[in-house]
């Protein structure tokens, strides 16, 4: 007999569906079938049970090679490499919960660290932005029940947020949206002609990295003012088409993603689009919100702030927090050569971190704790695996919308394998022990 | 036709960079969905390259070996898609210029065919630039 287990979270992307049926076997340690999750978040179910999973962590040998070491000997080693450390660097948190998360800032003050999330290469420049001129935003639920003008400037949801469309933002019958998507407008903003572009009614083909111009120009055209005849590869026409699209609604939304926080004018793009939502409150109501990428990278921000103040980008090595992106950010910190230490966890720096910053990594001793091999645990020192968060563990997370969801444990992880919290936590006493902290 | 072309690279997600991630960077088919640069066809034309073509793609800050795909999200004439990961990441700019974040989208690179040149697999290509010695 197998069980199915219903309203479970999918620990993929920041859209954290809440509706994912899984099958497992009657004992509880075989997941068998993924039900309702997008083809993304069905794989990250299903690769947990792979045979071929390493569960025990490894420790580079001077020749190369891996050699099995117990949990005890892998949080020695952590423990140490943070005691011994001037500036160690603690990166990721973003795949892991909020429990593990707050354990590590434990930790992260004891060795007087650097740490950071995935904000730094995903909304990193958003959260500056935000600490210029606010946010005004909202929840899905909100967007689902009054949305009736949907703007995705910059992300592409249909590849990397694959049901926020049909959960959230387009086809949902909502209260005051009882037709789905034929009550929405939905204009999308990408240079690429993008699978979510090919759906809007309206598609802004703009010149690339020239997002700032576009977005000022619509802040003209509400204005009515004057306007040349192109802007960003945009006609006059076409923006005043959108100008009037956005101000006519009764309720809109602006999602934006990686198009604009990585190209050139980054946080100053940001500005200029929370600008235009400001602007067009004077006409109707309009609300914007980052399109979150890992699953618990809000939550990640959250706990920092919480507890240092920053939501990325922290600098503790003085004994308190300091934050200065450029200065204590992990790319800027990677590749000026300034870390001697790097600490990984729910996260893969070594594939989404530019290859200069990478090299930084391979430098220094090093711990990558993630259940998967990956480039990170390639050019690392210790590579100790844990249970899937999410799926062999539970724990608070946070969806894009800032709503705290907690995600449930749907299988038994293999046998002797520890968690990220129960791996955090023999670091953390280790770590005590050698500083003399009480 | 041309023995090199100049575009503008730009990275991102595509949904199979998101299967591949999660079923294993180790494979091959994370090889397969992001070890590629997707052009336009008139830009594959300008190069005079087939589609599935190996291509070196450099920049001022390295260079790396990718197969030219066709644009699945095109017409995009001078902008060519790397799917965010480590080749992508063998030639952005890095420079944050002060935010943090470096310049993911929006680098100015050369494209010539290279035919005989391998596409190395994700943790390979990584390990390779930061000269890890493997066992």
């Amino acid at each position: 007999m197998t069980k199915t287990i219903t309203d479970v979270i999918c620990p993929f992307c920041g859209t954290l569906c809440d509706d994912v049926e899984v099958v497992v076997s009657d004992d509880g340690k075989k997941l068998l079938e993924v039900a309702n999750a997008c083809v993304i978040g069905t794989e990250k179910f299903l690769h947990s049970q792979e045979p071929d999973r390493v569960t025990r962590p490894r420790l580079r040998q001077e020749d190369g090679s891996w050699k099995t070491v117990s949990y005890e000997e892998a949080a020695d080693y952590t423990a140490k490499m943070l005691a011994k450390a001037k500036k160690p660097l603690m990166y990721g948190w973003s795949s892991t919960n909020c429990e593990a998360q707050s354990i590590g800032n434990e930790i992260a003050e004891i060795a007087k660290s650097c740490c950071d999330n995935t904000a730094a290469v995903c909304h990193g420049t958003t959260l500056i932005a935000v600490q210029d001129i606010g946010l005004p935003s909202c929840t899905l639920g909100e967007i689902k029940n009054r949305a009736d003008r949907v703007i995705f400037w910059g992300c592409n949801p249909a590849h990397a947020h694959p049901r926020h469309m049909s959960r959230y933002s387009i086809f949902p019958r909502g209260f005051f949206t009882g037709k789905g998507q034929m009550s929405r407008k939905m204009v999308v903003v990408d240079p690429r002609c993008t699978d979510t572009a090919k759906m809007a009614d309206v598609h802004l083909q703009i010149q690339q990295g020239h997002d700032y111009e576009l977005l000022d120009a619509l802040r003209v055209a509400l204005k009515g003012e004057w306007l040349p005849d192109s802007v960003a590869g945009i006609p006059a026409e076409k923006i005043r088409e959108v100008a009037d699209i956005m101000k006519s609604g009764r309720f809109g939304i602006i999602f934006f993603g990686m198009g604009v926080t990585q190209s050139l004018s980054k946080n100053h793009n940001i500005d200029a689009a929370i600008a235009l939502t400001k602007d067009l409150n004077e006409h109707t109501k309009f609300s914007i919100m980052p399109m979150r990428g890992h699953y618990n990278v809000t939550g990640s921000g959250e706990v920092f702030a919480w507890q240092f103040g920053f939501p990325y980008s922290v600098d503790l090595t003085r004994g308190f927090a300091r934050y200065n992106p450029g200065d204590s950010s992990s790319v800027d910190l990677l590749t000026r050569g300034e870390v001697d230490a790097m600490f990984t966890i729910g996260s893969d720096p070594g594939a989404h971190f530019p290859i200069s910053a990478v090299k930084g990594i391979a430098k220094v001793d090093s711990v990558c704790i993630d259940p998967h091999m990956t480039p990170t645990s390639g050019v690392s020192k210790l590579h100790v695996p844990v249970a899937f968060n999410g799926v062999e563990c539970g724990g608070n997370c946070y969806r894009m919308d800032n709503v705290p969801i907690d995600c449930r444990k749907v299988v038994e992880p293999p046998e002797g394998m520890l968690t990220d919290q129960e791996f955090l936590t023999m670091v953390l006493d280790r770590l005590k022990k050698l500083k003399g902290v009480a | 036709m041309a023995n090199s072309i100049s575009v503008n690279l730009i990275s991102g997600r595509t949904i199979q960079q998101g299967v591949a991630i999660e079923s294993g960077k180790e494979k091959p088919s994370y090889r397969t969905a992001c070890g590629i640069i997707e052009m336009d066809p008139s830009d594959l034309k300008k190069l005079g390259a087939w589609k599935s073509t190996n291509v070196k793609v450099t920049s001022d800050y390295g260079s790396v070996v990718v197969k030219a795909v066709e644009a699945t999200q095109g017409p995009h004439p001078g902008v060519a898609f790397i799917p965010m990961g480590p080749w992508a990441n063998s030639v952005i700019n890095p420079n944050t210029y002060s935010t943090g974040m470096p310049t993911f989208k929006g680098t100015p690179v050369k494209i010539e065919v290279a035919i005989n040149e391998p596409v190395l697999l994700g943790i390979e290509l990584v390990q390779k630039n930061c000269g890890v010695i493997v066992g």
